[in-house]
């Protein structure tokens, strides 16, 4: 049996205890910097449910249909999101993907995900700590990348719905463009401060809106 | 800087998102215990360093983090194929030295940057459809 | 009037805008639109440099990036110095100051033609080496003032305020240069719809045709550039990127653009609205298809004293003329090689001043220009050339002569002609740099004599970089490539553009003339200069040759031509005909020498772009770093992590309040752990999550011991050997359930062992149904150890802590804290351990707690020192400080580690019964206890077992790690020796560089616990 087989281990405390996103220490460190026309508006999305699926893609399919109501992305590089857009799923590599659901919810994905791959050889992983989220928008928010990602970022070859893994500055990021106007940074926790201040350097000449 | 097609993503990505892992195709001798130690010994430290045609083992270590291998003129550092682990090159020095002779011109596959990117701009128009 | 150089009518500058600029201490005026060379020239000042080698006076004598001598120092404060700067490419900017960056103290009068006397009247390469190097002890004196003397230019010695950074692009269409056929090429491949990046290192794109004197449609070319700019500059598929210098050319179409963002205003680029913006921008360039459009640069002639401040180029005279209606003097001699250069005199009377004579190298020259020159009544001399300048500052009189080309003499007579200005032409040599970046060698042309790009893989070389020098051609050869260009890149739809029309001009045939005959020697003759930034003469290159250098590449190293900041733009291929001449070869037999990047000089501070500072290197933290921070840690680097080294405290010594030193701090903390409890932020520690039927298996193929036993809820140390046997990583793995375990790695080796496990199942052993995922930021991890660390954490779990349910090497879910956590009892202190992990969003609340309730317990943070002592106690190993990659699990005497009965050939096993591995004479890890317990041995220190033994002793060993023990009151360490678990008790030496030798005795590496009682009650 797979609950036999693998420890789930749930990280949702049931009271209501203190808890800092990533960016927590750098939003001390670094105090906003309100300018007005920002060409560049970064946020957080914080405290998010971060989980990383292993697995053959056919049965993985069936199980995020079942328990998510969405599928796999067919492509690589690619992103599908419920109607909502606060769940997503993101091809990594043929046998990984990157599910990002509300706060909250990710021990209860991985618990029925088990559940509905019962013997299959998969891998679940909850990363929610690991990982945060960071937007990107405004109207220079594409120099910026430019500045700071090797990857071709031109709409014609990242349309909305693409995502990639990648080299960011020194460091690496999950890039998704999210819609026409907004992208998505996945950044590794123990990184997140490099990425938030790398952003605000790179962003200076446009003006920045930090929050 | 090269540009390195990653035949599990399906795309040209940037050198710098990619690790070389040295020559490809080495055999572990398949049963070590019995193997002499000049076997063993040429298992773990000699290498063909070709000039010309070299197959070497390259990870996508930030991306999708597989490993698989390149076919690579070390002359011309021009990159012919890439291929997946498990799967046999289509052009080797011997392939190139039989085209020669035939009087064919060289390969020239190899990295088909030029631009276009035909996946993306398919999803491109899906997406937007 | 200053600018006494300056014709009122004409050129792109804008005379209502006067610009007050400094060089070498002179104030002057200038316009905007003039770069630095221009509004010198306009102002008269003959003399910008002293030579490098013989301090000769040297004025400008080119236009663009191919300039030898106007290189300068620019800045006007300390902070924004900026070396070798050459003024023909700096544009001008009001208050801007600059400096020669030879000649000093001054350009006029200089202290280094002592040493231009000295060697006489000629100094052979490899001079100064031959001169200066007697004593070898004085060269130091020497170098030093030969250098300032010579200048090379100096860095600034405070920091760069500016900015800079880089920029990621990726293109259909890269066109290098936005001269006729770089725009014909954009507008091409714009129009089919390809992304365009057209780039231009000058001020305004239009290359040629900006100072042309052809039209096109019938207005003059430069209307047609306008328009074309426009047209270009409204397209959303083209990137338009003036200043811009195409650096590099690297594999797979990969360019490095250099653009000068803000370095036309530098200075003043906070004043004119730029603050805040990179000065200068570094672009790497994907591009599918190359256009190097790069143009041509002139040949000067190569005759004697053509050095002297007004010798020019044919086409500079006319660039400066009509482009910043500046005439460089006032009676021109002309000796060209070609047509083309022909518009200099032409321009040159135009602009009213008086045109000596044209002085033909051909017999019978008959183009439309040479009429045109003939019509308007200019003197041409044909079959004759400059021989010689005549002049002492600056050009005062040509010497010219008929020569004879095939034999390489002069016949005939001797004329003396009065002027001020030489320009001179010897053909045109396309810029083939950047084609040469890659690897390829340019072709020589006889037709068209000179070198064309070779062959590049997806670059199309188009105009005069390709051999074509009409205007119409160039133009057609443009609209080709860009069009090609577009198909080669999915654009299988591009259509012909229409091209402006030129109006036809036929140009007669050149001739080959590199250096002109003189009836004396090479030797004997004023010095002829090939490359004026090295001072290379045609007699060096001569002697080159005679002294055996046959290869091109020698004879460059020998001379230094073409090495200075120019990179023998000017000078290179003169010099390979002088050497081919010499040699009696032909040219293409000599060979050209390779160009590598940078094509022109880039700062520093545009490599760096915006890495530098607080960016240089990303800075890891962990989720309890804000409250290191707020406790006073310091910091130590482990790889990109920023770990508390060790936290000291305030004391008071004396009724004097001070912070303890990190010894102090540290041994407190040792000792809170050994006698209370302590507590450490393990966060860093590496943590790989595996799943799968088959984990366990790979567990027992990657690490040297058992796993095949380890039951849900154990943990165990784990070593991980390469397959040479040698240690690469350790670490404990916790057996979560049956096909699920999370492997802990050291915190440098993360990265790499989860590479390293996805190495062997991807390509070795992919049959293994497992997977490999990274959760080391995922977990927080708190490492509370000491005699009372069951105490506290009792008093925030709901778990049992008892010793005989939860025993040592066991792990447990529980909450600590209100937080869901999972607790590991190992122990990496000796002492009495629990690590808890909590999901790292909430580690800080778990921590603040723990210190909470730890309060009364004397709950004491200890940092990476600390921890290094206390492991260090008790001989466990650090991979990395006690192991270097040549050490085995035997060697380090961790037998009961290694599963040699085990049935799969694990990663290492066959390697440890080599022969090297199996010599009884390997190093083996070992304690040291110094003899004089005061003393605290060196890591790294070697060991010798004869102190008496004279230099070189015989080295055996090494110390890996090394303390003070406040537990045992004495200085300990950890070393490797030859055979040292047989030589217990013995006493080893460490001779220090200071004379000192240290006696150590080599005893167990176990100096704490050696029954490992501590960790287990
Ligand atoms: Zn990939």
């Amino acid at each position: 049996m797979s609950n036999v087989s693998a420890k789930q281990f749930n990280t949702v405390p049931a009271g209501n205890p203190a808890v800092e996103s990533p960016l927590h220490w750098s939003y001390q460190q670094q105090k906003s910097t309100p300018s007005a026309n920002a060409g560049v508006v970064l946020r957080e999305k914080a405290l998010l449910g971060h989980v990383v699926l292993r697995g053959g893609a056919i049965v993985m399919d069936e199980a995020v249909r079942q328990v998510l109501g969405m599928s796999l992305p067919a492509k690589p590089n690619t992103v599908t999101r419920d109607e909502a857009g606060e769940r997503s799923i993101q091809w990594i590599s043929p046998d990984e993907w990157l599910v990002i659901v509300p706060g909250g919810e990710e021990c209860d994905l991985e618990r029925r995900l088990r559940e509905a791959l019962g013997d299959a050889h998969v891998s679940i992983v909850n990363v929610s700590g690991g990982q945060t989220v960071l937007t990107l928008a405004g109207e220079n928010a594409r120099e910026v990348l430019m500045k700071t990602v090797a990857f071709d970022v031109h709409p014609q070859a990242f349309p909305v719905g693409k995502g990639v893994t990648t080299v960011f500055a020194k460091a690496t990021v999950v890039l998704r463009r999210a819609s026409e106007t907004e992208w998505e940074l996945v950044v590794r926790r123990s990184f997140a401060d490099y990425c938030y201040r790398w952003l605000l350097d790179a962003s200076k000449e446009y003006g920045i809106d930090t929050q | 800087m090269f540009y390195i097609h990653c035949p599990y993503c399906q795309e040209h990505r940037e050198e710098e998102e990619f690790h070389p892992r040295g020559e490809a195709h080495l055999m572990r001798p398949t049963d070590p215990d019995n193997a002499t130690d000049e076997e063993w010994g040429d298992y773990l430290f000699f290498r063909q360093n070709p000039r010309g045609i070299h197959h070497e083992l390259w990870v996508h270590s930030v991306g999708c983090r597989k490993f698989f291998n390149i076919t690579r003129n070390t002359v011309t550092y021009e990159i012919l194929e890439t291929y997946r682990m498990g799967e046999q090159p289509s052009i080797t020095a011997e392939t190139e030295k039989l085209r020669k002779e035939q009087g064919v011109q060289t390969a020239d596959g190899g990295w088909q940057t030029i631009g276009a990117q035909p996946d993306s701009r398919a999803l491109n128009e899906e997406t937007s459809s | 009037m200053t600018q006494t150089h300056r014709i009122n009518a004409g050129g792109h500058v804008d005379r209502s805008q006067t610009l007050e600029f400094t060089f070498n201490g002179q104030r002057y005026q200038g316009f905007k639109g003039d770069t630095l060379a221009s509004a010198l020239l306009a102002n008269g000042v003959d003399i910008v440099n002293r030579s490098f080698k013989y301090s000769r006076a040297r004025g400008i004598v080119a236009a663009g990036a191919e300039e030898p001598n106007a290189v300068v120092q620019l800045g006007a404060r300390e902070e924004t110095q900026v070396p070798n700067v050459r003024a023909t490419q700096q544009a001008l900017y009001k208050g801007l100051v600059a400096r020669s960056t030879n000649g000093w103290p001054n350009v006029q009068r200089d202290v280094m033609s002592w040493v231009g006397r000295l060697g006489g009247g000629f100094m052979p390469p490899g001079f100064y080496y031959k001169t200066f190097m007697a004593p070898a002890s004085m060269w130091m004196t020497y170098e030093k003032y030969i250098r300032k003397g010579a200048g090379l230019g100096r860095a600034p010695h405070e920091s760069d305020p500016d900015i800079y950074d880089h920029m990621h692009h990726h293109c259909d269409v890269m066109v290098v240069g936005a001269g006729p056929a770089g725009l014909a090429a954009a507008l091409s491949a714009a129009r089919a719809g390809a992304r365009v990046i057209l780039c231009d290192e000058q001020e305004e794109m239009g290359g040629s045709l900006l100072d042309s004197r052809e039209t096109l449609d019938g207005v003059l070319a430069a209307r047609w550039v306008e328009a074309s700019v426009k047209e270009l500059a409204s397209l959303e598929n083209v990137t338009l990127l003036p200043r811009t210098t195409a650096n590099g050319y690297h594999d797979h179409n990969f360019v490095t653009l250099h653009e000068r963002r803000t370095e036309h205003l530098a200075d003043t680029a906070s004043e004119a609205g730029f603050a805040g913006q990179a000065r200068a921008r570094l672009h790497r360039v994907r591009a599918g298809t190359v256009i190097l459009a790069s143009g041509t640069h002139e040949r000067p002639l190569v005759y004697a004293n053509n050095d002297l401040p007004g010798n020019m180029l044919a086409g500079a005279v006319s660039t400066y003329i009509r482009r910043y209606a500046v005439v460089p003097g006032k009676k021109l001699v002309l000796s060209p090689s070609n047509d083309h250069a022909y518009r200099a005199a032409l321009d040159w009377k135009e602009a009213g001043r008086e045109v000596i004579a044209i002085v033909d190298a051909r017999a019978n020259p008959d183009g439309d220009l040479v009429r045109q020159a003939r019509d308007s009544g200019i003197r041409v001399i044909t079959g004759s050339a400059v021989v010689e300048a005549r002049g002492g500052q600056r050009v005062t009189g040509a010497r010219v002569c008929a020569i004879d080309l095939e034999r390489f003499v002069v016949t005939g007579k001797t004329e003396e002609l009065e002027c001020d200005t030489i320009a001179s032409s010897g053909g045109y040599s396309p810029v083939v740099h950047l084609s040469s970046h890659t690897g390829t060698r340019p072709q020589w042309n006889e037709e068209l004599l000179c070198f064309l790009p070779g062959e590049v893989k997806g670059m199309i070389s188009a105009g005069g970089v390709a051999g074509h020098f009409g205007l119409d051609e160039t133009l057609a050869d443009g609209e080709r490539a860009g069009r090609q260009a577009a198909k080669a890149t999915g654009f299988e739809n591009a259509q012909a553009i229409t091209l402006p029309a030129t109006r036809a001009r036929r140009d007669g045939k050149a001739c080959a003339l590199y250096q002109v005959p003189h009836e004396k020697t090479a030797l004997r003759a004023p010095k002829q200069f090939v490359d004026l930034q090295n001072d290379v003469t045609a007699a060096g290159i001569e002697l080159a040759t005679r002294e055996g250098f046959e290869s091109i590449e020698h004879v460059k190293r020998y001379t230094a031509l073409g090495f200075g900041t120019d990179q023998g733009k000017l000078g290179n291929i003169n010099g390979m005909a002088i050497a081919a001449r010499c040699l009696d070869r032909s040219i293409p037999d000599v060979g050209t020498t390779v160009f590598r990047p940078n094509y022109t000089p880039i700062t520093f501070g545009a490599i760096v772009g915006r890495h530098c500072g607080e960016l240089f290197d990303p800075k890891r933290y962990t989720a309890l770093h804000q409250w290191h921070m707020e406790n006073g840690a310091e910091f130590e680097d482990v790889g990109q992590w920023k770990r508390p080294w060790y936290f000291p405290k305030k004391r008071r010594d004396n009724g004097q309040e001070r912070m303890e030193t990190m010894h102090e701090a540290v041994a407190r903390e040792c000792l809170a752990v050994r006698e209370k409890v302590g507590i450490l932020d393990a966060s860093t520690l590496g943590k790989i999550d595996i799943q799968g039927p088959d984990a366990r298996e790979f567990l027992g193929r990657v690490y040297t011991n058992k796993w095949a036993q380890l039951a849900p809820g154990r943990v165990r140390y784990g070593l991980m050997c390469k397959d040479d046997g040698m240690l690469m990583d350790d670490g404990t793995t916790s057996c979560l359930a049956d096909n699920h375990f999370l492997m802990t790695t050291t915190t440098g080796g993360a990265a790499g062992v989860l590479e390293w496990l996805e190495l062997w199942h991807q390509t070795e052993w992919p049959e293994l149904q497992v997977y490999f995922n990274s959760v080391t930021d995922h977990w927080a991890t708190m490492t509370v150890t000491g005699p009372d660390a069951r105490k506290l954490l009792s008093e925030l779990t709901d778990l049992d802590l008892d010793k005989e349910s939860f025993k040592f090497m066991d792990w447990r879910d529980a909450t600590v804290a209100d937080v869901p956590a999972r607790i590991f009892r190992i122990s990496f202190t000796g002492e009495l351990a629990f690590e808890i992990n909590v999901q790292a969003n909430y580690a800080l609340h778990v921590w603040k707690k723990l210190f909470e309730h730890g309060e009364k317990y004397d709950l004491t943070p200890y940092g990476t020192e600390t921890m290094h002592v206390l492991r260090a106690e008790k001989g466990l190993i650090i991979v990395g400080q006690d192991t270097d990659g040549s050490v085995t699990p035997e060697d380090l005497g961790m037998q009961w580690a290694i599963g040699y009965d085990k049935p799969f050939p694990w990663i290492g096993k066959r390697a440890l019964s080599r022969p090297d591995t199996l010599r009884g004479d390997r190093k083996q890890f070992v304690g040291l206890k110094p003899k004089d317990p005061s003393v605290v041995l060196e890591e790294g220190a070697q060991i010798v077992f004869d102190k008496e033994q004279s230099i070189p002793m015989d080295m055996k060993g090494h110390v890996t790690s090394s303390y003070y023990s406040p537990s045992l009151g004495h200085g300990f360490a950890l070393a490797v020796v030859v055979e040292g678990r047989d030589r217990m008790g013995q006493t080893v030496y460490l001779p220090m560089a200071d004379g000192t030798v240290h006696e150590a005795e080599i005893v167990s590496p176990v100096f704490i616990d050696p029954k490992g009682e501590r960790q287990n009650v």
